[in-house]
């Protein structure tokens, strides 16, 4: 035939767990974009590559699902777009099916419900290799002629590993595919295709079997979980103390030259005390954050999250959350954003409202830079026992506070809102896969990315403002005070230390926590550019550190930990709510019991703390 | 008998799963991923806390299952 096809657009589809984001990331590399469908926050992930003919294509890595039968917003999508009746996205012109070899009987099922779809398909069997590994033999020339669309291998974690499925779209005709009648069963014909092309010696692996004998064992099990977080946060503030110190040196090298250069002027002032100072206190926290989601990437690609999934999934739903909110709340961990947005693999609407509601609660990264610098100004490095440091039992404390008030939030909400409705789990737990450096790489490089994104634009923002707000205007011949008190933001600290007087915080933190309602690390370049510009701090962020603990008692200290538990200072946060959530009203209960919160948390930290030091 | 009955590392074979209401869409998608008449399935494990979820191995593929979610299913024994 010498209709050779030109399809400019592919579509990636399959279950979730079969390998397809790891085979885009093979196909792409760094070239893809990641943002949103209109008017909703599943994720779209696009990219292009080209084919050994020099063909450019471009490719949408569509979310997994099950079925077409769509129980969730992500496999609604899925469905919609690959039928062309999403708004706003052209229907593919070829869906590469993507089905983990190793795991033919369920993915094969949805394999012959895109069939019905009638656009051209070609299915990948990835992770071919390890179905030879485990004696799963597949006759690919049997399938193909079973299935009457071209099947092709990959390994999506080896370099090369695309190179069948490449020749492959450039070498095919575009047909759309052959399907069995509507009221055909789908799951006869698997075991047909399975029994005519495939034979399979042993069932399961051995090593899943053996590793979830371990790994999901009620004692043991629990035993690790609580293993892992702690190493996870221990990790945190351990190792990335040496790169957090390599980048406030820079910084403050920085910072010098350009003072050196510019004569004294109000250029330079906002130069080195606003932006330099402000943005260099925030992105010291770039190798936290890395590390972080490290683990939490790692965690994912390993398998081992739905494991715990699985572990917690009781005790979650006793304080009306689900097994499946674990995954959202980790990430929270990380940030609510992508935390929020994860909440979409909750079917269960209240299920999801619950989850959306109280991951503000976990301790996100963004809170890293203010408890480390109060940590560090006012807690002693003091080791306690021989395993950990008095600084890090603080941090651990800290993020226990956020997920014991999460979980009694989340109680309070299910006995003032009781449905009837069932609320379900159905969760698939994926064979345990060794995570693949590039995808690790690739997904830290997008985290790395939104954070360094929003140093440069929300807080970089922010931090001008302040120093405008700081700097302006500028006191009059013999004004004998300090001259950011005749500034506007000093007027507004002055005004606002009366509210937050009876939990003990000065008028420099008053006006570090109006531009930190943008974002929480804000509070911390905007206490360095109060104080760099206050007469007591002559230099840069590096030196916030002893200023605050010569100028704090250890009661502020604690109350503003205490207000950072919980005090939703992130704009970023409230505007996922409203997008997940399409409702202000949600926003506003999650702001106003979060502010309440924080306010009589603090209150009581500052009391409390005043009386027994 | 029903999933939920089933001992832990027992085997047995899908017979039916039965809506609990009208419109299921747990049944639905239970359907969907594979529990449907003469599948073998094997209860793997508890969760630690209750005994739920239950892990249920079907096919390949392992699945985390409420109680209430597994009654849906209902198996007979295999003999061996």
């Amino acid at each position: 035939m010498s209709a050779i096809l030109n399809p400019s657009r592919i579509a990636l589809v399959g279950n979730p767990n079969c390998g397809k984001t790891a085979l885009f990331n093979l196909l792409t590399g760094s070239r893809q974009k990641v943002a949103n469908y209109a008017g909703v926050t599943v994720e779209r992930k696009e990219g292009q590559f080209s084919t050994p003919s020099g063909r450019v294509l471009r490719v949408l890595d569509l979310p997994g699902a099950y079925s077409l039968l769509a129980t969730s917003p992500d496999e609604a999508i899925t469905r919609d777009v690959c039928m062309g009746r999403y708004p706003g996205e052209a229907r593919p012109d070829l869906i590469v099916c993507v089905a983990d070899a190793t795991n033919l009987r369920l993915h094969l099922r949805f394999v012959l419900e895109v069939q019905r779809m009638q656009v051209p398909m070609v299915l990948a069997l990835n992770m071919s290799d390890a179905a030879g590994r485990r004696g799963i033999h597949i006759d690919k020339a049997k399938l193909e002629q079973a299935l009457g669309i071209p099947v092709v291998e990959t390994i999506a974690i080896k370099r090369g590993g695309a190179r069948a499925l490449l020749d492959k779209l450039d070498s095919m005709t575009l047909a759309p595919p052959a399907s069995l009648p509507a009221e055909a069963d789908l799951h006869a014909e698997v075991n047909r295709l399975l029994s005519v092309a495939v034979t399979m010696p042993s069932r399961t692996a051995e090593i899943d079997e053996v590793l979830d004998r371990w790994v999901l064992h009620p004692v043991l099990g629990l035993a690790i979980l609580t293993a892992v977080l702690f190493l996870m946060f221990q990790a945190v503030f351990s190792w990335a103390q040496p790169l957090m110190d390599g980048i406030a040196v820079l910084v403050q090298w920085l910072g010098n030259a350009v003072a050196a250069m510019l004569p004294v002027s109000p250029l330079r002032s906002l130069l080195v005390d606003g932006i330099i100072a402000g943005t260099g206190s925030v992105l010291v926290f770039l190798p936290q954050i890395l590390i972080l989601f490290l683990f939490i990437l790692t965690l994912e690609e390993s398998g081992y999250l739905p494991r715990a999934a699985f572990l917690l999934d009781r005790l979650m739903v006793g304080v009306g959350l689900t097994g499946r909110s674990f995954i959202p709340l980790l990430s929270s961990f990380a940030c609510a954003v992508p935390g929020i947005m994860a909440t979409r693999t909750i079917q269960d609407p209240r299920d999801r409202l619950a989850t959306i509601l109280v991951a503000p609660l976990m301790t996100c990264s963004a809170r890293l830079p203010v408890y480390t610098l109060l940590i560090g100004a006012f807690i002693p490095r003091r080791s306690v026992g021989y395993l950990f440091n008095l600084q890090g039992l603080v941090l651990f404390v800290l993020y226990i506070a956020g997920i014991v008030s999460a979980l009694a939030v989340a109680y309070i909400m299910k006995r003032i809102k009781r449905t009837k409705v069932e609320h379900s789990l159905l969760l698939e737990l994926p064979s345990y896969r060794m995570p693949h450096v590039r995808d690790i790489a690739i997904g830290l490089w997008e985290r790395g990315n939104i954070f360094v994104r929003r140093v440069g634009t929300v807080i970089l923002t922010m931090t001008v403002l302040l120093w405008c707000l700081s700097s302006f205007p500028t006191p009059p011949a013999g004004w004998a005070e300090p001259a950011i008190n005749y500034s506007l933001a000093g007027r507004i600290g002055h005004a606002m230390q009366y509210v937050f007087a009876p939990i003990g915080f000065n008028w420099q933190i008053c006006i570090a926590l109006i531009p930190g309602l943008a974002a929480r690390e804000v509070a911390v370049s905007s206490l360095a550019t109060v104080y760099a510009l206050s007469p007591h701090g002559d230099s840069t962020a590096s030196q916030l550190a002893p200023i605050i603990s010569a100028q704090w008692s250890l009661a502020v200290a604690l109350s503003m930990l205490a207000w950072y538990v919980f005090a939703p200072q992130c704009v970023s946060t409230f505007a996922v709510i409203r997008r997940e959530t399409n409702s202000w009203r949600v926003v506003g209960v999650a702001a106003a019991y979060l502010f309440a919160l924080a306010y009589l948390a603090s209150f009581v930290t500052y009391q409390l703390a005043r009386m027994w030091t | 008998m029903r999933l939920s009955d089933l001992k832990k590392g027992a085997m047995a074979t899908v017979t039916t799963v039965d809506n609990v209401t009208q419109q299921d869409p747990i049944a639905d998608r239970l359907r969907d991923l594979g529990f449907v008449r003469g599948e073998p399935v094997r209860l793997i494990s508890h969760g630690p806390i209750g005994g739920d979820p239950l892990l249920v191995q079907i096919g390949f593929t392992r699945f985390a299952l409420r109680r209430s979610e597994a009654a849906r299913v209902a198996i007979a024994a295999v003999e061996d």
